[in-house]
C-alpha cells in the first residue's frame, strides 16, 4: 500500500519520538532524585516529618558559636528566629565568619542537629545569597 | 579626562556609522551593479577604528587611574599593578561589553574581507544582520551601560577589583571566550542572510565552515581557561562544577560541535540545509542567554558585576527581538531541498553524524534543563532549589561509552554507503581495551562493571585514533587528532575522579596529621605585605606513602581595596599528578583549616583539550580538497 520509503520515513520518525520521550522522562526522573531544596532554620523546626534527603539550610551564623577542633568546625545557624546545630568537616571557605551570612548542604539529624557536607562559597564580603535574605526578611 | 571624552564620542560616531551603513547597504542591494560597493567595506572599517579608539581610551584612563570616570573608579585603585589595571578593562560589565562590541565590529569586517568570491547579496544581507546585532549591542553599551560616565567630584581612589579577578588569566580567558562567543555572531548573520537568498548549499557550507571552526577553537580554549582559574583560583581543587556560569558556555559550545559537524555534511551531499540553519540561530541565541543570565545578576557568581534590571530587560527584549526575527525568517524563506536528502542509507557517514547530533542534543537538553529549571521554578513559586554535579553525571555517564564507541567507528565510515572495514582489527582492538581497563580498574574501584565500560570505549576510540594518527596515510587528520584529543580528555577525566584523594583537617602552627598514606606537618607562617594586600604564606611539608616529601605553600591574601580575604593554593604539577594544597582561616581562631588533594592527570585534561583545539586549527588552515 505505502511505498518503502515511506514506511522507512515513518519507523525514524516513531524512533525519533521514542527516543525524545524516553530523554524526556530520564531527564525529569533525575531531577527529581537530585533536586536540593533550601529551607530556613524556621523551616525546619516546623517540619512534620524529617526528610532523609540532602538539604540546604541558610542563615547567619551566631556570634561566638563557632569552635574547631582537628577533626571538625560547629557552630550555629540562626535566622534570628530560630537557631540549627551545624557540624562539619571539611574546607571553610575564607568568608565564613561570625555574624555573617552562610549557606550549608548536608543531612538533618534532627530537628536541631544539622550534619553539613558542603559550605558554599561567596565571593565578596557585601554578598547574601539571596535565599539568606529571604529567609531574615531583608529586601 | 580628555581619553574619556574621546572614547565617549567615538562610540556615538560607531553608531551612526552603523545607521550610516546599513542605509548603503540597502541601496547597493537593490542596484544592479555585481560588485559590492568599495565604500562598504571602508565604512566597516572606520567603524571598527572608532570602536577601538573607544576601547584604548577606557584602557589609558584604567592606565591613568582617572577617577573621574565612573567605570574606573568602581573597578580600579591606585595601588593596583600595572597590568590589572589594563585587563581590568575588560573585567567589569561595562568594560566587557565594549570588547564584545569591539570583537561584533571586528568579525564583520573580517567577513566583508574575506568573502570576496561569494554573492554580492548574500554579503550585504550578513552585514545587514550583523549591523543590526551591532545596533542593538551600542544602544545597549550606551544607554544602560555606557563606561565613560562621569563622577564629580573626582573621588580620590577608587573602590578596586574584585582580587578573584586579579590574575593573569583575566588577561585572556574573557576575550578569547568572547572571540567565540561572538564568533557564532557571524554564523547566525550569514546563515539568515543564506536563507532569505536561497543560498544553503555546497559551496555555503564550504564557506562558512571556517568560521564555525575559527569560533569553535576559540570557544573551546575560552572555556578550558575559565575552568584552569576556577581550579587554581578557587580552591576547590576541581575544574569543573557544573555551576550555571559554566553551564551557559558549555550550551553553545555543544550546538556548535553539533554544527561543526552536520556542516560537513551540507558540505559534501548538501543535505541537512534546515538543521544547519537552525542550530546557527540556536548556538547564537545560546551565547545571548548566556550573557543575559549571567549579566542580568540572575545567576550569582564572580561574573555579576552588577546587578541593574535595567540592564536584563534591555538584553531580554533584544532577545526577543531577535530569535521571533530569526524564526520568522528561517519559516518564511527557507525552502527544504530535496534533492538528495531522503536517501540516507543507514551506515555511511552522513548518518553517523546525525547521531552525533543526536547525542549532543541530549547532552544540551540535559545542561538547559538543569540550568534553566531551577530559575524557572524560583520565578513561578517560592521553592529555591540547586541542581548539583549528581544529576549531571547520572544523566550524561551512561550515554557517554556509546557515544565514545560512535566516535570511533563514524569517522571511517564513507559518505553515502559503507561497510564497516577490518572488522578484525577492530575487534583486536575492543578485547585491548577491555582487558586492559579491567586489569587497571580490578583493584581501585567499586563500581567495577560501569568504569570497565565506560573506561574501555575511551580506550577504544584512544586506539583506533591513534592508529589512525600513526599508521596511516593521513586523509583526515585534523578530524583524527581532534577525536584523538577527546579520547585522552575523557581518560584523563575519568581516572582522575577515580584516582583522586583528599583529605582536610583543621591544623595549628607546627603541628603534625598523620593519615593513612602519609603526613602533613606544618612548619611555619610568615607574613609578608604587596602594594595592594598582605598575605600569610604556609611553610607545609607532605610524606606520601613512598617517603618522598614534598614543599608546599599556600597563601591567605588579605586584599584592603575592596576588602577581601583570598586563598592561593600552591600546586606542584607533574605530568602524572597534581599535588593541591589550600588553606583558609577562620577569623579568631588559631586552627588553620586546610585542604590537600592528589589529583592524577590533571595535566593532561588541559592538554588534551588543546589537543581537541588543535585538530581544529588545523582544519581551518587546511587548503581545499
Amino acid at each position: 500500500m505505502y511505498g518503502k520509503k515511506v514506511k522507512l520515513r515513518f519507523l525514524f520518525l516513531v524512533l525519533i519520538l521514542f527516543s525524545v520521550i524516553l530523554s524526556v522522562f530520564l531527564i525529569l526522573q533525575s531531577l527529581k532524585s537530585n533536586i536540593v531544596y533550601f529551607q530556613s532554620p524556621s523551616e525546619i523546626k516546623s517540619l512534620i516529618e524529617l526528610d532523609k534527603k540532602k538539604i540546604r539550610v541558610g542563615g547567619m551564623v551566631k556570634k561566638k558559636s563557632i569552635s574547631i577542633n582537628p577533626d571538625e568546625i560547629n557552630f550555629v545557624i540562626t535566622d534570628f528566629k530560630n537557631e540549627i546545630n551545624v557540624t562539619f568537616s571539611g574546607a571553610v571557605p575564607n568568608l565564613f565568619a561570625e555574624g555573617k551570612g552562610v549557606v550549608v548542604e548536608g543531612f538533618l539529624k534532627d530537628r536541631n542537629y544539622f550534619s553539613a557536607t558542603k559550605i558554599l562559597a561567596k565571593h565578596d564580603e557585601n554578598y547574601m545569597p539571596p535565599e539568606v535574605k529571604e529567609a531574615l526578611g531583608v529586601k | 579626562m580628555l581619553a574619556n571624552q574621546i572614547g565617549y564620542y567615538s562610540l556615538i560616531l560607531g553608531l551612526i556609522f552603523s545607521i550610516y551603513l546599513c542605509v548603503i547597504a540597502v541601496k547597493d542591494f537593490n542596484n544592479k551593479i555585481k560588485k559590492l560597493n568599495p565604500n562598504i567595506i571602508t565604512l566597516s572599517f572606520l567603524q571598527l577604528t572608532f570602536v577601538i579608539i573607544s576601547f584604548l581610551s577606557l584602557i589609558m584612563s584604567f592606565i591613568k587611574s582617572d577617577f573621574s570616570n565612573e567605570t574606573v573608579f568602581n573597578n580600579s585603585h591606585t595601588t593596583k599593578p600595572l597590568f590589572y589595571k589594563i585587563a581590568g578593562t575588560w573585567g567589569n560589565h561595562e568594560g566587557s561589553l565594549l570588547l564584545w562590541l569591539l570583537v561584533l565590529t571586528l568579525f564583520i569586517f573580517l567577513f566583508l574581507i574575506k568573502s570576496r568570491e561569494q554573492p554580492k547579496k548574500y554579503r550585504i544581507s550578513t552585514l545587514l544582520f550583523q549591523q543590526l546585532i551591532i545596533i542593538g549591542f551600542f544602544l545597549f553599551v550606551l544607554m544602560t551601560s555606557n563606561p565613560f560616565n562621569y563622577l564629580f567630584p573626582i573621588p580620590s581612589e577608587g573602590l578596586g577589583l574584585n582580587p578573584i579577578l586579579q590574575d593573569p588569566a583575566l588577561a585572556i580567558h574573557p576575550p578569547l571566550l568572547y572571540l567565540g562567543y561572538v564568533g557564532s555572531s557571524i554564523i547566525f548573520s550569514a546563515s539568515l542572510a543564506a536563507v532569505t537568498q536561497n543560498y544553503i548549499s555546497k559551496e555555503w557550507g564550504q564557506h562558512i565552515k571556517k568560521w564555525v571552526l575559527i569560533s569553535w577553537v576559540f570557544l573551546t580554549i575560552g572555556i578550558m581557561l575559565g575552568s584552569i582559574w576556577a581550579y587554581y583560583e578557587l580552591g576547590w581543587g576541581g575544574f569543573w562544577f557544573w555551576d550555571p556560569v559554566e553551564n551557559v558556555s558549555l550550551m553553545p559550545w555543544l550546538t556548535l560541535t553539533a554544527l561543526l559537524h552536520c556542516i560537513l555534511v551540507l558540505e559534501k551531499r548538501g543535505a541537512l540545509t534546515s538543521w544547519v540553519v537552525i542550530l546557527s540561530i540556536t548556538t547564537f541565541t545560546l551565547s545571548m542567554c548566556g550573557t543575559f543570565l549571567v549579566r542580568s545578576g540572575i545567576l550569582n557568581s564572580v561574573h555579576t558585576f552588577a546587578n541593574d534590571p535595567a540592564r536584563g530587560i534591555f538584553i531580554l527584549i533584544f532577545l526577543f527581538i531577535l530569535i521571533f526575527l530569526s524564526l520568522g525568517i528561517f519559516f518564511l524563506f527557507n525552502k527544504e531541498n530535496n534533492r538528495d536528502t531522503n536517501n540516507f542509507f543507514w551506515l555511511s557517514k552522513e548518518s553517523s553524524i546525525l547521531v552525533n547530533n543526536w547525542f549532543m542534543m541530549y547532552f544540551l537538553s540535559v545542561v538547559l534543563i538543569g540550568t534553566v529549571y531551577p530559575i524557572f521554578l524560583d520565578v513561578i513559586s517560592t521553592e529555591k532549589i540547586s541542581v548539583g554535579p549528581p544529576f549531571y553525571h547520572k544523566l550524561i555517564t551512561p550515554f557517554l561509552a556509546p557515544f565514545l564507541l560512535f566516535m570511533a567507528f563514524g569517522p571511517k565510515l564513507k559518505w553515502i554507503k559503507s561497510k564497516i572495514e577490518n572488522k578484525s582489527l577492530l575487534i583486536i582492538f575492543l578485547v585491548i581495551s577491555v582487558t586492559l581497563t579491567f586489569l587497571i580498574l580490578k583493584n581501585i574501584t567499586t563500581d567495577l562493571l560501569f568504569y570497565t565500560i565506560l573506561i574501555s570505549a575511551a580506550f577504544f576510540l584512544f586506539f583506533t585514533t591513534s592508529k589512525e594518527l600513526f599508521f596511516k596515510k593521513f586523509n583526515n587528520i585534523s578530524q583524527a587528532i581532534a577525536h584523538f584529543g577527546f579520547s585522552l580528555f575523557i581518560l584523563s577525566i575519568l581516572f582522575n575522579g577515580i584516582l583522586s584523594s583528599e583529605i582536610t583537617t583543621n591544623i595549628k602552627v607546627g603541628e603534625r596529621y598523620n593519615y593513612k598514606d602519609g603526613e602533613i606537618f606544618f612548619e611555619k607562617i610568615e607574613e609578608k605585605s604587596q602594594s595592594n594586600f598582605n598575605s600569610i604564606i604556609g611553610y607545609f611539608k607532605v610524606t606520601n606513602d613512598k617517603g618522598k616529601v614534598v614543599e608546599l605553600n599556600p597563601e591567605i591574601r588579605f586584599y584592603n581595596q575592596p576588602i577581601i580575604i583570598t586563598s592561593e593554593a600552591d600546586i606542584r604539577t607533574t605530568l602524572l599528578e597534581d599535588r593541591f594544597l589550600v588553606m583558609n582561616i577562620v577569623k579568631g581562631n588559631e586552627f588553620f583549616n586546610i585542604r590537600y588533594q592528589v589529583k592524577p592527570f590533571m595535566l593532561w585534561i588541559w592538554i588534551s583539550v588543546l589537543i581537541i583545539s588543535l585538530g581544529g586549527l588545523m582544519s581551518v588552515s587546511k587548503k581545499k580538497i
